[in-house]
Formats: C-alpha cells, structure tokens, sequence
C-alpha cells in the first residue's frame, strides 16, 4: 500500500539499536523465537524498515528473505512508520452493518488519505480492523488506544480536533 | 470482612465506555465517606451485556447499575452504599418493574440463558487466582491427576459428546484419543485463541474473564494425551486478555498448578503465550502451528494430521479457547450431566456474540437447540427502530445467512450446516430490511480476498474474480451469465481449495444467492438495489408533497445539483447529484428519500 510519507529516512537510534540486541539476546535460544523478536523490535521502533529486519538477519544467522516473508505476510508488521496519532476504524461485520463504512469515508475526507496511509506532516495515519471486539458499541473507531464508540460522522470532526 | 463488593466490568466493551474511569471515581468516593473498610470495589470480566455498558453490579442484593457515568458515583456512593437505598432511576430498566426490584436472572436476557463457558466471567475478580480457586478452580485437575487415568479423561469427554466450539465441530475426546494414540519423545497441547471472525468475541470474554479455566483444561489434555508443554496462540489485539493471561500463568506457577510436580503427582505441565500478527488464516489449525513455528502462516495439506504430525512435527492437539472452558465442569460434574443439555448431535451449550441491527448486543451462552427466534426476540430484545428482520448471519466470512423463514430452526451443529450457514465460532450478526445481501457478500470477499494466504490458487484468485463479479452487480453493471459464472466458480473454489478458509470462502455467497436470489436478480434485471444500499444503483428524489422549499439542502449540496426558489418544491438534478446524501441528512420535513 502507498504511505505519503514514503521514502522517509530510517532514524534509529543507538539506544533503540542497543534495546534490540538485548531482547534477541534474551530470546535467540527459546523455542520458534523469530515472531516474538520480530513483534519487539516494531515496539522498540514503531515500524519494521529492511534496516531492522537487516539488523535482525545478521544477530540471528537468519536469511533477510525469511524475515522479509514474514512481515509481509502479516498485517500487524508495518514496513512504514505509523502517524503519531494511529486511527484504526473497525471494518468488522457488526461495525459494517452499522454503518463504519460512512465513518472511514469521512476520515478519508478529512485527512485526505485512505486505508495504510499516513498524513504528510506525519500526524495520522488511517487503518481499517477487523474487530476490537467493542461490538456493543458499534460502530467503533480506535485512536492509540482509545476507542471511541457509537459514531456518526458528524462526530469524526471534533474528536479529530482533539488530537491538533 | 467486606459487607457489600461493588463488581465493575472490565471486559473490553465496558473499558472502551470508560469503565476503568468508573472504577477510579467508585474508589475515590467510597473512600471520601469512610467506606474502604466496608465496601470492595471488585474489577471483573464481561457480563455479556455489552450493549448496556459500563455495567456494575453491587452485591449482596446483586443490584444492577447499566451505562454509568462517572458523574453518578457520588449519588450510588452515598445513596446506595452508605444508606442502603438502591438508585432506581440508575439501575437497569428491565430490572425495575411496578413492584419492586428483579433479579437479574429473571430479565428477559439472562433467564434462558445457561451459562458454563462464561460461568465466573462477570463472577470473579481474573486476576486473583484465589477466586477461581474459590469457586471450584484447579478442582477438576486435582481430580484427573489423582483419581482418574488418561484414558479415563479421554471417555469421559466421549461420553459429554462436547465438540470443538471453535466451528468445526469435531469431538474432542476423539481429537485428544487420536493424539494420545501416537508416541512421541514430546507431545503438545495448543490453545486457539486467534479469535479473527469478525464479531465474534467469546473467546476474548473467556480469557478477560475467566483465564484460569483455559489454563486447567490445558493440563487436563496434557496429562490425557501424555504432553508437558502448552502453547496459547493469541490474537495481539487483545491487550487485556494477553495482560490476563500472562498474570493468571505466574500466579499458576506460583501455586505450583503449572510446572514440575503439579499436585505432588510428578505430573509436569507449562505453558506460554504466543502472539498473533492479524492473520485471519491463522485461525486455521495448520497454519497456527506453522505460525507458533515463526513462520508465514500458511497451511499444510492434511494427512498428516495434528494428532499424527503437529507443532515442530510432533503430535499436538489444538482446542478452541471456548472449548476448554467446558473441560474442567465436565470432570466435576459428570459426563452424564453436560450430554443432558442440548440436541442429538450437539450436546452443552454454545456462547454466541450477538451484534449488529439487535438491542441487547452482547454475549449470550444458550443450550444447544434453543431457537434463532428465542435468541433474537427474547434474549436479544428485538430488532431497534421497528424495523423489520431480515436475515441472521453466523460463521463469519466462512457462514451464511439465515433468513426469516428459517426463525424456528434449533441452532446445533447439523441443522446450521443444512440450510447453508455453519455454527462457526458463534458471531450472529442480526440484519435488517436495510441491509443488502449482495452487498454483504461483498463485504465478506472483500474480507476473504484480504486474507488468502495466497498459497493455492482457487483461493487466491478464485475469490478474488468473486468479488469482481460481485462488484459488478453492485454496480448495475452484471448480465445474468456472470451470476451462473459466479455460482460455478464458488463450487470450483470449495472443491479445490487446501485449508478451511478456502473451502468456506464462498458460502456468504452460495447462502444469500439460496434465499435471496431475488435481490441479486434485481440488481442486475432492474439495475434496482432493493434494500437502497448499493450507493451507484440509488437516485436521491424530492417529493414535492412534504418539500416546503426552505432552500436548506440546495445550500448544502456540495455539487449545486438541487435546483428551486424559496417556498417552491425543489428538484435535484439526477445528472448532477454525487449521492453523497448531505441533502436527505439536512432536510426538516422528510421530503428526500432515495429509490
């Protein structure tokens, strides 16, 4: 998928670098330990860039193409940064038949981006999900980690305001 | 020594309405009037009725407060712990009747309910191991280590007749007979816990609510089956129950109920977590063990099976998370006494998340045979608004909709499967006369095209020429012949297809073009959505009757194609509306409708 922030330059850091190598030290000798390594090094960086997958092959003696399959083949591994501010609508079917649809389409409006992209100035980002499980309250949208339920689109505008 | 113990819900749904805040304000207020000694505030899981969140209940008169808000704290706090006069007003209206307060039991949600699976979810605090011990926890083990052998374990599961709750609906005792058959240095037993139909959500309410009875019928099979390692494969969108389950783990080894020695039987059994990416096909047996492996989750062709050839090529067993939960009541209570519930065939009960156009959304756990109808109209309050129902959709992307004319059938195993749906992990997903069934089957190869791994073909490109074909039609744009293209191609897919996702992927389709042939028909005869869905089939109209000519949606039409004066009826010009639908919104007087 397209991201407009495509291309920005890879900005570790040492601690960053340093915070990796001890979670593969602590794991490289557990059973199956590439996934569980892979999913810390997207929270130490927010993202996956070949530049930690590199990182990661080299420590671990394990071809780049394998890590690389890897990534892409799940949706929670990002090749790109995130936005500061991750919207995540749930395109679930109990969300769906209430109309999350129209919610997206309203994000997509206002941000001017759509599903996998990131906002320019690098502060939102819009997914789609399949279900937070907050079906109760459909339909629902995530921001971080707060969850914002019983939407109409008239909504999207003031709560994206908040986060200015 | 309390005397009163408030239970906040902190399942998902009740944290996303702000339930944690609730909680934080209940702790300050009861200590602002002196009650912290008196008074227990008590974090539970889901109660089920998540549409009603955040739900808190006070004990001992068990009262039953629903949509709280923070600001009504202070009144319960006072009024209610304090004095001992119950807030009416606040309380949950189905409980409150001319004569006084109802139990909860009683209301028309929770009394043909039977709960099992859920049976501490809402009950007890998760993150205290010594309240699932307080409520029979750890008993069954105890039992299967020291009074029964493996083989006993094995029939008595035969004997429930329990099947696997995840969809499939293979007997357990079977599944773990097959596993313990085969020798090997190294058995394991896996949860399923990757919990990807979308509005299905028992499984995350059983490890929020409940995680200990996952982790003791884990060991059962492991003692059953001779394994000394669990994994639970988990979705990582579940924060809460992955948070629950890694203290519930430590707290179990602390206790010496996981690890060397359980029990002083020299019985050694652990487990640890595994996260899940956000891969649908995950879900899949196979491709589970391929993914624990740390690999691109995509399945294996079977034979071998799991029993035979599993997790790193050794025999595994892999139950679904809702599953195990029955496990340790059946030990305690019998085999005879869970095949008393239920139908022929499917014996218990089965947990079933209700969502979509219904008014109590949330989790509900009913006996095998109860009927669609009891469950929608009864448990689940009807369908808002008036409107009237249309169909129910259950087994997610790998389901089918039922409609109206099947209301009365009992919900199992067989009788889902004879009129084209399947039970599924138990989402229902209540749909009204506005819904579209061409577009929800759109909307669910949408879903399946995103998640083929990609590994055989039918599925891969299969689906996606589906959902072209569907699109098609949404748009007006199909012959009758791309409708017999796509029936055939969805026989091809299932006949051709590996693994389940495949197998199952066109039956959203197959199932709405059973019942609703008529509405595809209309799409593609009379270039006409019926329901007043698909967006590029629709022309917004004014009716000249109820327009008073205010002017309002002209100036908001974002394309000037809403032409009139003041006080005169307006038209829009069909050519020039977008159909965005910002006119039908503004109006006062109803005078837009679409057609």
């Amino acid at each position: 998928m397209a991201c407009k922030k495509d291309g920005v330059p890879f900005g570790g850091t040492l601690e960053q670098e340093q915070a990796l190598k001890k979670v593969i030290a602590e794991l490289k000798d557990t059973k199956s330990p590439l996934m569980p390594i892979m999913q810390q090094a997207q929270e130490i960086y927010g993202y996956l860039p070949i530049e930690v997958q590199t990182m990661i092959s080299d420590e671990m003696d394990i071809p780049l193409e394998k890590i690389y399959g890897i990534a892409t083949f799940y949706s929670m591994f990002a090749l790109q940064p995130k936005g500061k501010y991750q919207i995540s609508v749930c395109l679930g079917t109990a969300c769906y038949v209430k109309g999350s649809g129209t919610i997206f389409s309203k994000l997509e409006e206002l941000l001017g981006i759509t599903n996998g992209e990131c906002t320019p100035d690098g502060r939102f980002s819009l997914d789609s999900c399949r279900c937070v499980g907050a079906c109760g309250l459909a339909p629902v949208m995530m921001i971080n980690d707060e969850v914002y339920g019983r939407l109409v689109p008239e909504d999207i505008p003031g709560i994206l305001a908040k986060y200015k | 020594m309390y005397r009163s113990h408030v239970l906040v819900c902190g399942g998902t749904g009740c944290t996303s309405s702000g339930s944690q805040q609730i909680m934080e304000t209940l702790k300050l207020e009861i200590e602002k009037a002196g009650l912290q000694d008196e008074v227990s505030v008590v974090q539970t899981g889901c109660h089920g009725l998540c549409a009603l969140g955040p739900i808190m209940i006070v004990y001992p008169d068990a009262s039953f407060y629903s949509m709280v808000k923070a600001e009504d704290i202070p009144e319960i706090v006072q009024e209610h712990l304090l004095k001992g006069r119950v807030v009416t007003r606040l309380l949950y209206n189905e409980t409150v009747t001319p004569t006084g307060v109802k139990a909860l039991i009683d209301t028309d949600f929770y009394k043909k309910q039977h709960r099992i699976a859920l049976r501490n979810c809402g009950i007890i605090n998760p993150e205290v191991i010594d309240e699932y011990i307080g409520t029979g926890g750890y008993e069954a083990l105890g039992k299967v280590l020291t009074e029964m052998t493996p083989d006993d374990v094995i029939q008595c599961l035969l004997d429930s007749g329990l099947r696997g709750r995840g969809g499939a609906g293979f007997p357990t005792g079977l599944k773990w007979k097959f596993a313990k058959q085969n020798d090997a240095d190294q058995k394991y037993v896996c949860c399923n816990a990757d919990e990807g139909d979308p509005g299905a959500f028992m499984d995350r309410s059983v490890l929020e609510g409940d995680p200990h009875t996952v982790l003791e019928a884990m060991a059962i099979a492991g003692y059953a089956i001779g394994a000394t390692q669990g994994y639970i494969y988990v979705r990582a969108e579940y924060p809460i129950a992955v948070q629950r389950l890694r203290i519930a783990i430590e707290q179990a080894r602390e206790y010496g109920l996981l690890g060397d020695d359980i029990f002083g039987t020299g019985f050694k059994f652990d487990i640890d977590i595994r996260l899940g990416a956000g891969a649908f096909v995950c879900g899949e047996e196979t491709a589970l063990m391929t993914s624990i492996e740390s690999n691109r989750g995509e399945p294996r062709p079977r034979p071998p099976f799991p029993a035979v050839k599993g997790l790193f090529g050794k025999p595994t067993i892999l139950n679904n998370v809702e599953t195990y939960a029955n496990i340790p009541q059946i030990i305690l209570n019998g085999p005879e006494w869970f095949a008393a519930m239920g139908t022929e065939k499917s014996k218990g009960t089965k947990v079933f998340a209700l969502g979509g156009k219904i008014n109590n959304t949330g989790l509900v756990e009913i006996p095998m045979g109860t009927t669609l109808r009891e469950v929608i109209e009864e448990i689940g309050g009807g369908i808002p608004g008036g409107r009237k129902f249309k169909a129910a959709q259950t087994g997610g992307p790998s389901g089918g909709c039922i409609p109206a004319e099947h209301f009365d059938i009992p919900i199992d195993y067989d009788n889902l499967l004879s009129i084209g749906s399947m039970m599924g992990s138990g989402g229902l997903i209540v749909m009204d006369e506005t819904d579209c069934m061409v577009d929800i089957a759109k909307f669910f190869l949408e879903f399946t095209v995103e998640e083929s791994c990609g590994k055989c073909t039918p599925c891969r490109i299969g689906t996606r020429r589906m959902l072209e074909i569907l699109t098609k039609i949404t748009k007006g744009q199909a012959t009758m012949e791309d409708l017999d293209k796509l029936e055939e191609l969805c026989y091809y897919i299932k006949d051709n297809s590996l693994c389940g996702l495949g197998q199952t992927a066109p039956n959203p389709v197959l199932s709405t073009l059973r019942f609703f042939r008529d509405e595809y028909e209309a799409h593609i005869k009379e270039k006409r959505c019926p329901a007043g869905v698909c967006k590029a089939l629709l022309s917004y109209h004014i009716n000249p009757d109820k327009c008073k000519g205010c002017t309002l949606c002209a100036r908001n039409c974002p394309n000037n194609a809403i032409i009139g004066s003041v006080k005169n009826p307006h038209i829009i010009d069909t050519e020039k509306c977008i159909k965005c639908g910002a006119c039908m919104e503004k109006c006062k007087f109803g005078a837009i409708y679409k057609q």
